[in-house]
């Protein structure tokens, strides 16, 4: 059954592009936190010990931090609607600090709930169908997706149903339950990966075959980490109806053969860099052959179900460009600046794509108080049909505004503090919340952040640079991406001091590139100093239309090292 | 047994809460300052004893020693600068945290 009547009428503003809990995945979601708030219960009165009790926690999102415990709650393929978005803050309001964290694979973590608080955070999500299953643990994470799908005009088709399909193939899929490491899948549709599928264990890429009939290239092996590589082509076209089968044979052959005695050398990318592609190609084809792919095959109607949760939302018929539109920009520069860098192109005319930046000058990447939730959340009902997506890259998007409501949009974000114009530039920085919250962290990232941003505060400087990828990293886990951050910078500790490692030449996008180490690292103080360095070099040296990603390709890693060298020598103590 | 170089003290976190909690002279505390310091191998050893019995009592998880300095105060100060994080709370957040309650850390 279906919770809501496809046929009805909606409201204008009703969240309908989304997916809606059946009452399957009701009660599923439910018996779960039931099931949790059970063992949480067993572990207070010391019926479970830690160890015991520590999977369990782990596979409901529930981690340990350096101040308390840590909840990451999954968003599935970065969608939200105003009403989650709504919950989600009133949890930080009653069970956490009044903030949340957006992440860097599309989750909220909330940085101090009560361990016995817990069970009613996870029935408060589930009431508004959000769970934090599998945020954690050695399983197939939270399925991520491009953050433009179903509005971006260069996509073939919307990833998100393709996204849910295997969020609930892959939830409590007993097989891989207890993987060799952790599994992370993302999905694109479209012509420009924004969902960075090439470092992931499995990107799948949309496509479509010389008959055109929509597929799946399959990208195997991508991660980061430690031992960063960039994912190898395992299927060149997938056919939809054997997806599933295909992903099985897949994860068969890594739970076979991936390695269990080192958990560093036990994530699949090891697996595909030790055994080379062609042989886990073969491996996979050998499994797919001679599985029974029956249990697997694709359900056409249960795929368009699934899709219709994601049908456009009403929208009007508009002329291509807004004379309001254009009005508003030469009259409010700081709109026109908001307008030119954070608004994006929409399939549709008359519509935009709007990033809200959660990256404010000096501010903490990714974090939004829950009065800022709610202003989203309500600037989503006024003008986005109530939906909202959450990027990989620590913001939130309003994917349906119409252009002549973007400057009451604006005005309505700016006295949020949600205005900033920056999305893709140098002060829009992805960065993990590293020692600063982080068990697992060697040092800190979110002052580098802060301290970078700052140092580029004049907006303007920013819009001179251009599209600039800054991704900061607290330790080698590398959930900061820091390997595909056109610029790097990995915190590490170096003689009971912070030091960092600053890599060049990154690229998460489809013509992905594991970025390179400049030289030995520097100290917090000096990390400002060596990024306006480089792009101040990167300013002389650019030819027209090139990005930094692009003249750093061009002029060699070793241009950049050498004006840095040179720097040093000159006195900047570099 | 690893070489004893500096005073420690037995940091931990609160099973229920999750908060950062030291080991005192009459059970755990949340301010650092109060944790007792063990000036030896031995007096470390009976920490991590304490410690031990204190997991499996429920009360704490995640229990480890941490080298301190003595302040001319008396007081102990983590050596290292994850400790040194962890008695204060995020310092790109100075309203969160220990030193939230106690502006004198």
């Amino acid at each position: 059954m279906t919770a809501i009547d496809l046929h009805v009428a909606q409201r204008q503003n009703a969240p309908m592009t989304t997916y809606r809990y059946d009452a399957y995945d009701a009660a599923f979601v439910s018996e779960r936190v039931a099931e949790f708030r059970e063992q949480v219960r067993r572990r207070l009165s010391g019926a479970l010990t830690e160890e015991e009790f520590r999977p369990f926690r782990l596979m409901n999102g529930l981690y340990l931090q350096l101040h308390a415990y840590m909840l990451r709650v999954a968003i599935p393929y970065g969608t939200l609607t105003a009403r989650q978005m709504r919950r989600l803050a009133d949890i930080a309001d009653k069970w956490d600090k009044g903030y949340g964290h957006f992440t860097t694979r599309q989750n909220l973590q909330y940085n101090w709930p009560k361990l016995v608080d817990t069970p009613d955070i996870l029935e408060s999500l589930a009431e508004v169908e959000m769970h934090a299953i599998q945020t954690s643990g050695n399983c197939i994470r939270n399925v991520t997706a491009d953050h433009f799908a179903g509005v971006a005009p260069d996509e073939i088709e919307d990833p998100r149903p393709t996204a849910e399909f295997l969020r609930q193939w892959s939830s409590l899929h007993s097989e891989f339950s207890f993987l060799p490491r952790k599994f992370k899948i993302a999905v694109t549709g479209a012509a420009h990966d924004r969902a960075a599928i090439m470092v992931h264990d499995i990107g799948l890429r949309i496509v479509r075959n010389a008959t055109g009939e929509i597929g799946y290239q399959v990208v195997v092996g991508g991660g980061l980490g430690r031992s960063p590589f960039i994912g190898k082509v395992v299927g060149d076209f997938v056919p939809r109806e054997d997806l599933l089968a295909f992903l099985e044979a897949i994860m068969r052959v890594y739970n076979r053969f991936g390695r269990r005695d080192n958990k560093y050398k036990a994530r699949v990318k090891i697996l595909v860099h030790e055994k080379g592609i062609d042989e886990i190609r073969a491996a996979v084809e050998a499994e797919f052959a001679a599985m029974d792919r029956s249990v697997f095959s694709h359900d056409p109607a249960e795929f368009e179900r699934i899709a219709a949760f994601f049908a456009p939302p009403p929208f009007e018929s508009l002329p291509e460009a807004s004379a309001l539109l254009r009005a508003a920009k030469l009259e409010t520069p700081a709109f026109a600046n908001f307008a030119d860098v954070n608004v994006s192109a929409h399939k549709l005319p008359g519509y935009a794509i709007v990033t809200v930046s959660l990256k404010p000058i000096g501010g903490v990447p990714g974090d939004a108080t829950s009065e800022q939730m709610r202003v989203l959340a309500d600037a989503s009902e006024r003008f986005g049909f109530g939906e909202l997506r959450v990027s990989h890259e620590q913001n939130i998007i309003l994917p349906h505004v119409k252009q002549d409501d973007l400057f009451a949009l604006w005005r309505m974000l700016d006295a949020a503090g949600l205005a900033t114009a920056n999305a893709g530039l140098v002060s829009d920085i992805i960065s993990c919340p590293g020692l600063d919250y982080c068990s697992l962290a060697t040092a800190r990232s979110i002052p580098i952040a802060q301290a970078i941003s700052k140092r580029f505060s004049d907006m303007s400087r920013q819009r001179r640079i251009g599209k600039l990828g800054v991704k900061i990293s607290g330790c080698i886990n590398a959930c900061g991406h820091h390997h595909v951050g056109a610029i790097g910078i990995l915190g590490l500790e170096k003689k009971g001091q912070e030091s960092y490692q600053i890599t060049l030449g990154g690229d998460p996008t489809f013509s992905a590139s594991i970025g390179e180490i400049l030289g030995p690292g520097v100290t917090a103080e000096q990390v400002p100093d060596v990024v306006e360095h480089l792009v101040d070099y990167y300013l002389a040296e650019r030819e027209e239309g090139e990005a930094f990603i692009d003249t750093w390709r061009r002029i060699g890693h070793a241009r950049f090292k050498d004006v840095l060298r040179r720097e040093g020598e000159d006195g900047a103590d570099i | 047994m690893p070489v004893f170089k500096h005073p420690q003290i037995l940091i931990a976190s609160n099973l229920i809460d999750g908060d950062v909690v030291f080991l005192g002279p009459s059970g755990w505390e949340r301010d650092h300052r109060r944790a007792r310091v063990a000036q030896s191998a031995d007096e470390a050893a009976a920490l991590e004893a304490s410690g031990k019995r204190d997991i499996s009592a429920n009360r704490v998880v995640d229990v480890y020693l941490a080298d301190v300095e003595i302040g001319r105060d008396g007081a102990p100060t983590p050596l290292h600068y994850r400790e040194r994080m962890r008695v204060k709370g995020p310092s790109v957040r100075l309203d969160l945290g220990k030193q939230a309650e106690k502006p004198a850390l």
